[in-house]
């Protein structure tokens, strides 16, 4: 069989197992539903004001630096496995792109990107 | 029987072991807790506490299932659906044991540790959705804090893999393995190693990388709303997530299945394999009973600055090794 073909039998079973269990709670549970049950939870005090506010770009910045990080990391991977054929050649090639890559880090560390503040 | 329905009948009683594992992993983790704190931990149902689990279960499934008026009813009953498929989904590639007959485990791909990440990878979208979807402040800043940790944690994880690769040459998990009968990557790669127990800490979400739920702020975080099973399956895929952590470090840096300095050969490879399991598992539980919780900004600060530098400094250096000795 393709090595593939058992991981994908699992992962229907899995999917089988979680579809289960996402579906007992709406069938063994008890519903007695009233408005105060159904507020957004806040402490015990009525919602205040919209859940949709303002929040830091911060976070936003770092899922733009996640991706081009994770850009990196991914090939890595291939390099990685064929290092012991590509020897001195491989190594050099990598530097060369960690330089590239350490130029960017070294620019957004000092430009505060890892700062939280 | 066909080979098809064989493979189906291992994949549902390893997901039992999966599932039973989790239960007694949480009643484990609160009688260690308990231990560690000078108390005896749950001990009324069943004899030491044994059926505390089944009571938690019947509890959670007959409690009443809430939806918060404000909340997006679709995508806030997927989340967990999504946390807890990629939880399960990892142990289609993870091998226990090795014998004469072959490798056990479900399947064998080459791209072994590709499908791991890529599928720990969907988990984030589980608490992002479910904190977004849940239409209240609290899961709302729970989930963003949670991904922001996550993909960060997740650079540093994907990073610490690349030392290991390096030395095995290649990414089947049972070649991994095999290329370290005779020395643990534990040992080569101890910088590695370090790297890759912070971030796993933090990819699961636990102390002290438990922003997320942390209660004195958050209440508890990205699942604030939900009840009973649904929050349940949260939980669970936090387990789940622990023994999947605690299986790679063994697989990948103590040398899976093999005994130490081959010692005892007559004890079957899947009993280390268990043994090595447990012991990152308990690691979990000491850190929990240890250690405070980390201020958000160091957190941050502490996953970029340290720990991504560390990891390719350690690839760097390993990458040169293997250049120029070979392995």
């Amino acid at each position: 069989m393709n090595p593939y073909g058992p991981v994908a039998i699992y992962l229907v079973v899995a999917l089988a197992a979680a579809l289960l269990f996402t579906f007992l709670p709406g069938l063994l549970g008890r519903a007695k539903p009233n408005p105060q049950k159904q507020d957004a939870y806040e402490c015990g005090v009525e919602p205040t004001s919209a859940v949709q506010g303002r929040f830091p770009v911060r976070f936003y910045l770092v899922a733009m630096l996640f991706v081009i990080f994770d850009v990196e990391a991914a090939s890595f991977y291939p390099w990685a496995v064929e290092m012991h054929a590509l020897k001195a050649f491989g190594l050099i090639e990598m530097v060369i792109f960690i330089i590239v890559l350490g130029i960017g880090y070294a620019y957004v560390w000092k430009k505060g990107g890892f700062q939280w503040r | 029987m066909p080979d098809w329905l064989i493979i189906l009948i291992k994949s549902a009683i390893l997901l039992l072991v999966v599932v039973t594992t989790f239960a007694y992993a949480m009643l484990a983790e609160r009688k260690v807790l308990g231990w560690m704190q000078l108390r005896p931990g749950p001990n009324r149902v069943g004899p030491w506490g044994l059926m505390q689990p089944a009571a938690d279960a019947a509890k959670l499934i007959l409690k009443e299932d809430l939806t918060p008026r404000t909340a997006d009813p679709l995508i806030y009953r997927l989340a967990p659906f999504i946390s807890l498929l990629t939880a399960f989904s990892v142990y289609a590639v993870i091998p226990f044991g090795a014998s004469n007959a072959g490798v056990w485990a479900i399947g064998t791909p080459n791209a072994g540790i590709l499908f791991l990440l890529a599928i720990t990878s969907i988990g984030v979208y589980g608490i992002t959705l479910g904190g977004w979807a849940s239409g209240s402040k609290y899961p709302l800043l729970g989930s963003v804090r949670a991904t922001a940790q996550m993909i960060s944690y997740e650079l540093g994880m994907s990073l610490s893999f690349i030392g290991v690769l390096l030395l095995a040459g290649t990414t089947s998990l049972d070649g991994i393995v095999s290329a370290q009968e005779k020395w643990w990557f534990i040992i080569p790669q101890f910088v590695g190693f370090i790297v890759y127990i912070i971030t796993a800490v933090a990819e699961t979400n636990r102390v002290p990388f438990d922003l997320v739920e942390a209660e004195t702020e958050l209440v508890a975080g990205f699942h604030t709303e939900y009840s009973g099973l649904r929050f349940g399956l949260f939980f669970i895929a936090e387990y789940v997530n622990m023994l999947t952590v605690s299986c790679i470090a063994s697989l990948l840096f103590l040398g899976g299945w093999n005994a130490p300095f081959g010692i005892l050969p007559m004890v079957p490879g899947v009993v280390w394999f268990i043994l090595k399991v447990a012991f990152f598992m308990f690691f979990y539980m000491w850190l929990r009973a240890t250690l405070p919780r980390f201020r958000y900004d160091r957190l941050m600060a502490f996953g970029w600055k340290v720990l991504l530098p560390l990891a390719t400094l350690n690839l760097v250096v390993t990458a040169i090794i293997v250049a120029f000795l070979g392995h």
